[in-house]
């Protein structure tokens, strides 16, 4: 049940990109056809979750024992940085069909601020979900991270098919780009304002 | 220009350039220490000083431990000479709207509330923290209550509070906390009426 | 380029907000009121000035292939340094700007400047580009910032101008993207109306 509740909370209710307004450069950036959206998702996807568990292990196997917690975020970033150059070298490797079809996004998500940012929540927010709150167990962290960066993907491929619909509308010259791009996303976001309340 | 990228000169660079980063944060962070106390230990007394009535003691030093269905709160005495002039309850909820809101309660000797202050919370700002004084007059209509006759739940759930527009959440677990911190103060004003007693 | 148009060309000519378009998440996460959005803006000034006073003081000793991964350990170790400075001096704000603060690390405007400038030039010019880039983003977000607490909650800097609330959506999350969308077409139709 609490899994459950954890996915609905990260993918609708406090969708990471419309609510919490992580991972932004990515939604405005690489949102222009569905195809490279989803990509992008995936990529997402796939690092956020060994990200935060490996993050997770730092922080209460290495950082709290030591008890040098002011390291965190250079630690993090660190962890995160190395990891995805790794997935890149084993992607490569392993599955060049995958490579090719997220490749070009990894280098990328080193600086999407999701990443860490979901790194950095997991080890430092309590949840409570349905229960008294308490701070997320290894399990728990991993499949937060894949419910997070699913309403990521969520997200921008929603926003991918607005932005394509939206090149053939004829919008006035200021508002053409970004602008109208930013709106649309208001508007999205309201959306899912929506969801407030269900968990 | 930039060095040769051999094998050895990467990691040597790397590892030095952690390596300096990680002592410049340890020195930094032990000179730091002190002040991040001290900043904590300010936003607590000042805490304090804005809930109950004026006091000549060091209400921090005097604290004590509550139990409270098995949850401990920290509870500071505020005195002026011998006299109890009220307490400050250090009391929270977990039913906010991002999570869990620490507030300070302080009470007067009659019971009545004397004042709020939010410690700590993670609500919408524009909305949930209006509960903190001075950004709305949400933490008002609790000044001079006694929780007696003055039922600690919002208008929606049958009591007497006003709730913040659109963040009736927070004004649940805002309720939700001073009614703890009652509780404690009812526990604490008990053991000090046994202590009179005995003594006399 | 002078030293005073290193120090200008942020705020107009290459704002990071209003033209590049970067640092995106704090942008839309923080300006609840003016205030936060100065805030982080200035915090982000700082760690700005003094990672690429580092890194144009590094950049020729440091081997290319790992020119990125040293850049970012340096700009977190000073995004640790503002951590403890604000959690000691200016406790309440860091409170409120949060997550945001430990994430400067992955802002790109820091890690963009430090390639794109820091590492081709001299120290003082460095420093001056990172007033220069921070002052832009500091402007953009107090304006920002000004602009939604007005409409959300019909104040400015916390001086309530009017009884109430505001549009409440304003200080919510869609009100930042909708905010920020209207804000670059006036700001497009000033830049056009100067040049």
């Amino acid at each position: 049940m609490e899994y459950i509740l954890i996915i609905i909370s990260a993918v609708f209710v406090n969708n990471i990109l419309l609510s919490q307004f992580l991972g932004v450069c990515p939604f405005l950036g690489v949102s222009n056809k569905v195809s490279t959206a989803a990509g992008m998702a995936g990529a997402v996807t796939f690092v956020m979750a060994v990200a935060t568990l490996a993050t997770y292990m730092i922080q209460y196997f290495v950082l709290v024992p030591l008890g040098i917690e002011f390291m965190q975020t250079i630690a993090f970033i660190l962890v995160i940085a190395g990891l995805v150059q790794m997935v890149e070298i084993i992607l490569k490797k392993v599955s060049p069909s995958l490579y090719q079809a997220l490749g070009i996004y990894l280098p990328l998500i080193t600086t999407n601020c999701a990443v860490l940012g979901v790194a950095i929540i997991v080890v430092s927010k309590e949840f409570a979900f349905g229960g008294d709150p308490h701070m997320l167990n290894l399990a728990q962290s991993v499949v937060f991270a894949i419910a997070n960066a699913l309403g990521f993907g969520l997200a921008m491929i929603l926003f991918a098919g607005l932005r394509e619909q939206l090149e053939l509308a004829n919008v006035p010259k200021e508002f053409k780009g970004m602008p109208i791009a930013l709106i649309t996303a208001g508007i999205l976001a309201l959306s899912f304002m929506g969801f407030a309340g269900l968990v | 220009m930039a060095k040769e990228s051999t094998l050895k000169n990467m990691v040597v660079t790397l590892t030095l350039i952690t390596l300096i980063a990680s002592s410049v944060l340890g020195v930094i962070y032990a000179i730091t220490k002190g002040p991040i106390d001290a900043a904590q230990t300010a936003k607590i007394n000042s805490a304090i000083s804005k809930v109950v009535p004026e006091f000549d003691n060091d209400p921090s030093a005097d604290k004590f431990q509550k139990e409270l269905d098995g949850k401990s709160y920290i509870v500071y005495p505020a005195k002026k000479g011998s006299d109890i002039v009220g307490y400050a309850v250090e009391s929270f909820s977990t039913g906010g709207f991002g999570g869990r809101i620490v507030i300070m309660v302080g009470f007067n000797a009659d019971g009545t509330i004397n004042n709020t202050a939010v410690l700590s919370h993670a609500e919408t700002p524009g909305l949930g923290d209006k509960m903190i004084e001075g950004k709305s007059n949400f933490s008002v209509q609790f000044k001079g209550k006694n929780p007696d006759d003055y039922k600690l739940l919002v208008k929606k759930d049958g009591g007497d509070v006003d709730a913040i527009t659109a963040s009736t959440i927070t004004s649940r677990a805002f309720c939700d906390a001073v009614t703890s911190a009652w509780e404690v103060y009812k526990l604490c004003s008990a053991d000090t009426g046994k202590k009179e007693v005995t003594n006399e | 380029m002078s030293k005073l148009g290193l120090i200008t060309k942020g705020i107009i000519k290459e704002n990071p907000t209003f033209v590049l378009l970067l640092g995106m998440c704090p942008t839309l996460g923080t300006t609840t009121s003016a205030i936060n959005g100065m805030g982080m803006g200035l915090a982000t000034m700082f760690v700005l000035i003094l990672s690429n006073l580092a890194i144009s003081a590094v950049a020729n000793v440091i081997p290319g292939k790992v020119r990125i991964p040293s850049y970012i350990v340096i700009i977190a170790a000073f995004v640790t340094v503002l951590q403890f400075v604000m959690q000691a001096f200016t406790p309440g704000l860091y409170e409120t700007l949060g997550l945001f603060i430990p994430l400067i690390v992955v802002n790109c405007i820091v890690l963009g400047r430090a390639e794109a400038f820091a590492s081709k030039n001299g120290a003082l010019d460095s420093a001056l580009d990172g007033l220069g880039i921070g002052l832009g983003f500091t402007a953009a977000l107090t304006v920002l910032g000004m602009v939604r607490e007005l409409l959300g909650s019909a104040s400015i800097f916390g001086l309530k101008l009017i009884e109430g609330d505001g549009i409440l959506v304003f200080v919510l999350a869609p009100g930042a993207f909708i905010a920020l969308g209207y804000l670059l077409v006036l700001f497009n139709k000033f830049k056009s109306k100067i040049s």
